[in-house]
């Protein structure tokens, strides 16, 4: 198979990029909104408070943007990864 | 015109869009059929995504169901949603490159079994159904609420509806028919939204009045005064939670996990065009989601807060047309205990008696009029319930008559059959599909709403270790697999079934495992599955090489570059 550690070095890249998205992921829903959230409500924001607006509003806005941030990073990596496949090649 | 007549305009012209779509986009192949050829773009995936995950439920019930919740509704804002985020970062790329038509397709080569396939599709036909019997059951309440026509007539013209298109169109006419379902219902949630948070806060953007001042002239924010209201009339706090932290942590998982692991989700994502387009496409589809779902719960105060201050201490014979209207359907009723003639809506630590039952799916449904909104809004909503509960049962429909057709028929019975013939099969299998589901909806089974647990927790508890540990473990087996799959089966549905059907009277916090109600217990299943394939699969042989092979094709999802075409 042609390229096998670069598809190493790929998975690896691909690893990182998905840990550090799903910490950032587990902190926004299961940390501000369930597990500290009657600490965060002692902050109020407008009328909000904040562990309520993270638990029914922020968790949402967060989920959308992780993704959206994992589209960019792996298609910024999928264009290095057959830039570096047809050096190879050549 | 009446409220009756627009109803019937809104309805009828947003049917013969989706016929027209269908006719326009029918299928030809069974490749068309099953994943719509491979070729929606994934902003048109997304769309259809969203409306095919957005149910009856998430239409008309969910914001009901979070105003009499307060913050703990965040358990299905969430679970809901985050279950995308999973999805795009660790399922949808691979399975989208693996290629094939189903889940039980990956789960059957990933696994190289038989019994593994078999007991995929046994779960998928069984999520799907239990889905479905609730979206046509949805499409007839919207029919003899709105129409007055009779229940059983609602939901013979929504099969009709459905038979049409998902029969002759199969995944392509259904995608692009599901794509003209999101633009009405979400143009159906979010006028009355517009209109009633400009009319309580003057803001005309439904998740920033929510926070907002009333535009009472009081300068008093919008959750203060519905705290204030709540707990004056002995109700908790709108903004505190209720359930105890480890049920809402483990309803939130399996909620999360179970979306992920749902078959007429991940099916979704085989019809785009390349593995790049199968993770923007899950972005697009919870950008979609997320415009309803943050508009949820702003709804769902506003309503809540409208509630309590119209219909609270009022005399009834000055209550508004509304009250009147709805109180005929039965889902709001009044029992003047004490004979004063006047309302006393009553939470649970009052000394006063409560006087009013009022059903969740009203802060919707009535929302429109209990504004003031004109008549062609309220036609609008009835149309917008009823494109939200034919999308998904559309989309179910499509899975099981693939799960028959394909993974039973063409893998497991006659293994030579022609594309032909799988195509008629197909067709059959979906219809037969609609008319089962049409007799649930007709006569629903007492348990409908009993067994939507148990779609989330199987899904959570079955497919999505299996998929995840098939793509992200390469040392998981046949055996470890199938072991984890059957111990997260047996005991999420035991956990259920013994609350739900055998001792529904010890279904109560006390008695729980761990404080964890049964809707959360598929995480916990989840979490089993793991535990008992890993170390199976450590003690047994190593999956053969060609899988191996496999796994490493799957984690590269290089699109050009033909070495790493996956031959099928």
């Amino acid at each position: 198979m042609i390229g096998n550690d670069k598809n190493r070095a790929y998975w690896k890249k691909n690893l990182q990029y998905l840990s550090a998205l799903l910490v950032a992921w587990f902190i926004v829903s299961y940390g501000c909104a369930i597990l500290f959230v009657n600490y965060l409500d002692k902050i109020k924001i407008g009328g909000f408070r904040l562990g309520f607006w993270f638990a029914q509003q922020g968790s949402i806005y967060v989920f959308v943007v992780l993704i959206f941030i994992y589209v960019y990073l792996m298609n910024r990596l999928d264009k290095q990864h057959s830039a570096a496949e047809k050096e190879e090649a050549e | 015109m009446s409220v009756q007549a627009w109803t019937f305009v809104m309805v009828g012209l947003s049917f013969t869009l989706y016929i027209g779509v269908a006719i326009w986009s029918r299928a030809s192949s069974t490749g068309e059929f099953y994943i719509a050829g491979r070729g929606v773009p994934s902003v048109v995936n997304g769309m259809a995504t969203a409306a095919d995950w957005m149910s009856a439920a998430s239409f008309i019930s969910m914001a009901g169901l979070i105003s009499f919740m307060g913050r703990d509704g965040s358990v299905y804002l969430m679970g809901w949603t985050g279950g995308y985020v999973l999805l795009a970062l660790l399922l949808a790329p691979y399975l989208r490159k693996f290629g094939k038509y189903t889940v039980p397709d990956f789960v059957g080569d990933r696994y190289y079994s038989r019994t593994a396939r078999i007991v995929a599709v046994i779960c998928a036909i069984f999520v799907s159904f239990t889905y479905v019997a609730g979206q046509m059951r949805g499409v007839g309440i919207v029919f003899s609420r709105f129409l007055n026509v009779d229940i059983t007539l609602g939901v013979l013209i929504g099969m009709g509806i459905v038979f049409f298109y998902a029969v002759l169109g199969g995944m392509k006419g259904i995608t692009y028919t599901q794509v003209a379902q999101y633009c009405v219902l979400i143009f159906a949630y979010l006028v009355p939204a517009i209109f009633i948070s400009l009319l309580m806060t003057g803001n005309i953007i439904p998740q920033l009045g929510f926070g907002g001042v009333l535009a009472d002239g009081s300068g008093e924010f919008l959750l203060d005064k519905l705290n204030g209201l709540s707990q004056e009339l002995g109700f908790d706090a709108y903004t505190d939670g209720r359930k105890a932290t480890i049920d809402v942590f483990f309803i939130t998982a399996a909620l999360m996990v179970g979306t992920a692991g749902l078959p007429h989700v991940i099916v979704r994502f085989y019809t785009v065009p390349k593995v790049s387009a199968a993770r923007s496409s899950a972005g697009w589809a919870l950008l979609f989601i997320a415009i309803l779902y943050t508009t949820a719960p702003a709804v769902a105060a506003f309503a809540r807060t409208n509630l309590l201050n119209t219909v609270s201490d009022t005399k009834y014979t000055e209550v508004p047309d509304w009250f009147k209207n709805w109180e005929a359907t039965g889902l709001i009723k009044f029992d003047d205990k004490n004979g004063n003639g006047s309302i006393q809506y009553r939470g649970a630590h009052s000394e006063i008696e409560n006087e009013l039952t009022i059903d969740r799916d009203i802060m919707v449904l009535a929302n429109p009029e209990i504004a003031k909104l004109p008549n062609w809004v309220v036609g609008l909503v009835a149309a917008g319930g009823l494109a939200a509960a034919l999308s998904t049962a559309a989309g179910l429909l499509l899975v099981i008559s693939t799960s028959i057709a394909h993974d039973l028929l063409k893998r497991e019975l006659v293994q030579g059959i022609s594309e032909k013939s799988e195509l008629i099969a197909a067709r059959i299998a979906a219809s037969v599909a609609v008319c089962i589901a049409g007799y649930f909806g007709i006569n629903p089974p007492g348990f409908v709403g009993q067994v939507v647990a148990f779609a989330f927790g199987l899904a959570a508890a079955s497919f999505f270790p299996a998929i995840i540990m098939g793509i992200f473990w390469k040392r998981m087996n046949n055996i470890g697999a199938i072991s984890g799959m059957i111990v997260g089966i047996t005991f999420t549905a035991g956990y259920i079934i013994f609350f739900k059907f055998i001792r529904p009277d010890l279904n109560a916090p006390a008695h729980w495992l761990f404080g964890i109600s049964p809707e959360g217990i598929g995480t916990l299943g989840m979490v089993l599955n793991f535990l008992v394939s890993i170390p199976i699969s450590l003690a047994t042989p190593v999956p053969p090489p060609e899988v191996q092979e496999l796994v490493d094709n799957i984690r590269i999802p290089q699109d050009e570059g033909s070495s790493h075409e996956l031959s099928v």
